[in-house]
Order: structure tokens, then C-alpha cells, then sequence
């Protein structure tokens, strides 16, 4: 498996350490319900399909990245850097 | 402040076998600089008062000894100049790293053996430099003319010297039986 880094180009899976689903990018707001805190610490969908989740960098530039990628055929549909996300969310 | 003896990670060795040089360098200081945001321009400004600017991914330059060398998203590596008040969150990493050479005919034969890129002149031009794995070590490494410089974590270096090291003897070895 090689993962596209959107700074250091294709790099092996190996450079790379896996956090999991993409909802840690979405945390509840300060005096959200604790359902909120719930789904966002302990619920994860397992989808058979197209997922998007969370991969560090760490033996490379040290950037996270989000990866969309089919749990079906193991194709990674995309790879974008996590701080252009959030630059773009605040933009 | 008193100035005290520094010693070098690799007590200055080098070693030569087959087409492959490997021996410490010694860089000078290093400053890690991450521009503070919106603050880019004012640093390349004063980067540009040496002669240098700050580097994008996966390159370095140059000027009068001095060099600046990109280590990841919004970082880079000055090695050299000591700069005040720069526009940036600025770190001594002077002895945090050792520096590694390693030229000669056969170096990126050498070091593809343990780094998963392909270094060769034509895909690693000279103002080229990565991030990557030198094995299991994270590594910075730039084109330096004919050869490559290398920084390991200062705890590495003797790893990053035996494995680089073992690497120059199975090429002699080839080299030696006509493989
Ligand atoms: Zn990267």
C-alpha cells in the first residue's frame, strides 16, 4: 500500500501511522451533550466501502493527512493535508 | 556565556570501500524555522539578506556556506548563520543531529539500499533533499554536489553509520565476485 503525500509524494505505508476515522477532526463544541462526546470518542461506523481516515507522516514531513480510500478494493481515492482543511474551514 | 568543547556525535571518522565515501560532516549551527503565519514574506525578506530563501518541499539552497533545507510543513532547517528576530518560532537543534556525508561514485546505490527513494542524479537533482526513513530512522537528506548529506537523530548516529556502513560492504562484495 502507498499512500500519495500531498508534500513528500508516493511513500510506502510503512512511513506512515494510522489514527483512525476522520470524526476526531470533528470535535463537539465546549458544553456539547454528552451524546455528542460519546459518538465522538467511542462510535465509528465500519464501512464496506469508501472511508475516510486520519494517517500521519511520521517518518516523513510530519504533516497529517486525510485519506479517502475503498475498504473494498484497498484504491486511495485521495490524500489531502489536514491543515489546508482546517485553513479551509476557517477561511 | 562560557564555550565549551563540543564533541561530535562521530568523533570525525570516515571510511572509504568500493566507490563509496562515508564520513561525518560538520554542518555548523542549526535552527529549526517555522514562519509564524501570515509572516512569510517578511521572512523570506530576511532570509534574502543572506543570500538564501526558505526552502519548498523537497528542496534546499544555498549561498557562501550557508543553507537552508525544507524538514516538512512549514519548516526548514538553517545551517550556518545564527539570525535574531526572525519573523518565525526558531529552535537551536545544533546538537540534536548527526551529519553524515556520503559521496563517491557508488553513494546513491548505497543509500537506496536503505532509504525507499530513488536517488539517482535524474530523480534527486542537485537542490533536491527529502524527509524519509534511513531504515527505521527518520532522516533529512539533500543532494551535496556528487554525493548526499544526511542528518539522523544525534542517538542514531552510530546505527545510522552501521547500517550505511554494511550497505558499502555487500556493494564492494558484489563488486568484488563481478555481480
Ligand atoms: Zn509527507
Amino acid at each position: 500500500m502507498r499512500l500519495n503525500c500531498p508534500l513528500c509524494g508516493p511513500r510506502d505505508r510503512r512511513e506512515f501511522y494510522y489514527y483512525g476515522s476522520e470524526d476526531y477532526l470533528n470535535r463537539p463544541a465546549e458544553g456539547a451533550a454528552p451524546q455528542a462526546w460519546d459518538d465522538y470518542l467511542h462510535l465509528r461506523d465500519n464501512p464496506a466501502g469508501v472511508t475516510k481516515d486520519l494517517w500521519y507522516h511520521e517518518l516523513g514531513c510530519a504533516s497529517w493527512l486525510r485519506v479517502t480510500r475503498n475498504t473494498l478494493t484497498h484504491e486511495i481515492l485521495a490524500t489531502e493535508l489536514v491543515a489546508d482543511l482546517k485553513r479551509e474551514a476557517t477561511a | 556565556m562560557p564555550s565549551l568543547i563540543a564533541k561530535s556525535p562521530l568523533d570525525g571518522k570516515s571510511l572509504t570501500m568500493g566507490g563509496v565515501t562515508l564520513a561525518e560532516a560538520v554542518p555548523g549551527p542549526i535552527t529549526s524555522v517555522a514562519p509564524f503565519a501570515g509572516r512569510e514574506a517578511e521572512l523570506s525578506q530576511a532570509l534574502r539578506s543572506l543570500g538564501l530563501s526558505f526552502p519548498a518541499p523537497n528542496t534546499f539552497n544555498e549561498s557562501s556556506g550557508d543553507l537552508i533545507v525544507w524538514t516538512g510543513r512549514d519548516q526548514a532547517f538553517l545551517i550556518g548563520p545564527l539570525l535574531e528576530g526572525l519573523p518565525a518560532a526558531t529552535t537551536d537543534q545544533s546538537d540534536g543531529w548527526a551529519a553524515l556525508s556520503v559521496s563517491g561514485p557508488d553513494a546513491a546505490a548505497a543509500l537506496m539500499r536503505l532509504i525507499p527513494l530513488d536517488l539517482r542524479v535524474a530523480a534527486f537533482p542537485p537542490g533536491r533533499a527529502a524527509r524519509a526513513p534511513l531504515n527505521h530512522m527518520a532522516a533529512v537528506i539533500w543532494r551535496d554536489g556528487e554525493g548526499f548529506t544526511l542528518l539522523v537523530f544525534r542517538s542514531m548516529a552510530q546505527t545510522a553509520w552501521h547500517e550505511i556502513e554494511t550497505a558499502m560492504k555487500a556493494l564492494a562484495a558484489r563488486a568484488a565476485v563481478g555481480a
